[in-house]
């Protein structure tokens, strides 16, 4: 039963494992198990090549910096978020990403990885960026970069959650095969999301790592 | 009617309210922003690629105030702290 709200499944002393816990965890062991296996056939292989070849053309070419290290990690969220929107189709399991724990996991990951590749590339230096133009201006940059965190979290979170909730409110509402065209709708809406965090996640890294890299202005 | 049943009926009007002014103003800036995308793609078909782009991302942005709605509308909804 695909259920809007996350399910307690069982409890390990004080901690709560829900049905995301279980579906993500899985998500991640099946795709982990069918990259291995397909690296194991040289036709599945090459296939895979070329798809990740032309992710990585297309991630390149969206951003001016060089956003080399933070390929791999975008390819994996775009793989990932897929797979977990997705999932919410698939009759007895519900996509874990309507759940704001595992949304909220993925928008730290994020967070993270711009701040993580920045002061590998460029040392504390990244950090001028807050204090930049004045240092006045300080609490109001940490905010923004906080709350482009939290948007992202919220905005998979709110259309997932949306998606699933809207099929279910139908589905007791008239019934059967009524909520299908919704669920189309949430695929697509799923695919797009999916897409969107991972250029999102790029934008943000990119723009720490292009701002740390900009040359010092020459001091008069 | 006791408090509780005052307050469940704020929280409900609130949400709807909530939802329908909060998706008014995304939705006219959403508009705005596929109409000039679609003039520029009419004028460079070329760039059609990298304008694609910049609107999903773009829209993605502006769409995520009317979500800040919803998730205060579902709050209320379904898991208002004010009611027991």
């Amino acid at each position: 039963m695909s259920q809007p709200f996350p399910v307690e499944i069982t409890r390990f002393g004080g901690l709560v494992v829900t049905d995301t816990v279980v579906t993500s965890l899985g998500l991640s062991i099946a795709i982990v198990l069918a990259a291995r296996i397909a690296m194991a056939l040289p036709a599945a292989r090459a296939t895979m090549e070329i798809g990740y070849e032309a992710l990585e053309g297309s991630i390149r070419k969206m951003v001016t910096a060089d956003v080399a290290p933070l390929v791999p990690l975008i390819v994996t969220q775009w793989i990932f978020i897929g797979c977990a929107n997705l999932a919410g189709v698939v009759p007895r399991l519900a996509s874990p990403t309507r759940d704001l724990a595992l949304t909220a996991a993925l928008a730290v990951i994020a967070f993270l990885a711009g701040h993580v590749f920045a002061l590998k590339r460029h040392g504390l230096r990244y950090l001028r960026q807050y204090i930049e133009p004045t240092p006045i201006l300080l609490p109001l940059n940490v905010i923004g970069e906080l709350s482009r965190t939290v948007a992202l979290a919220l905005r998979l979170f709110g259309n997932m959650m949306s998606g699933s909730l809207i099929s279910a409110i139908v589905l007791y509402v008239a019934g059967l095969l009524v909520p299908v065209p919704l669920m189309l709708l949430s695929v697509l809406t799923g695919v797009v999301q999916a897409y969107i965090f991972g250029v999102l996640t790029l934008v943000f890294a990119a723009s720490s790592l292009e701002i740390a890299g900009r040359p010092r202005k020459a001091k008069p | 009617m006791n408090p509780r049943d005052w307050l469940a009926l704020a929280s409900i009007i609130t949400a709807g309210v909530t939802i329908a002014i909060g998706s008014i103003a995304p939705a006219i800036g959403e508009a705005r922003a596929l109409e000039r995308a679609l003039d520029a793609i009419a004028r460079q078909p070329e760039a059609s690629d990298k304008i694609t782009r910049t609107l999903f991302v773009g829209l993605a942005m502006v769409e995520s105030t009317a979500i800040y709605c919803l998730v205060i509308a579902l709050v209320l909804l379904f898991a208002n702290p004010l009611l027991p």
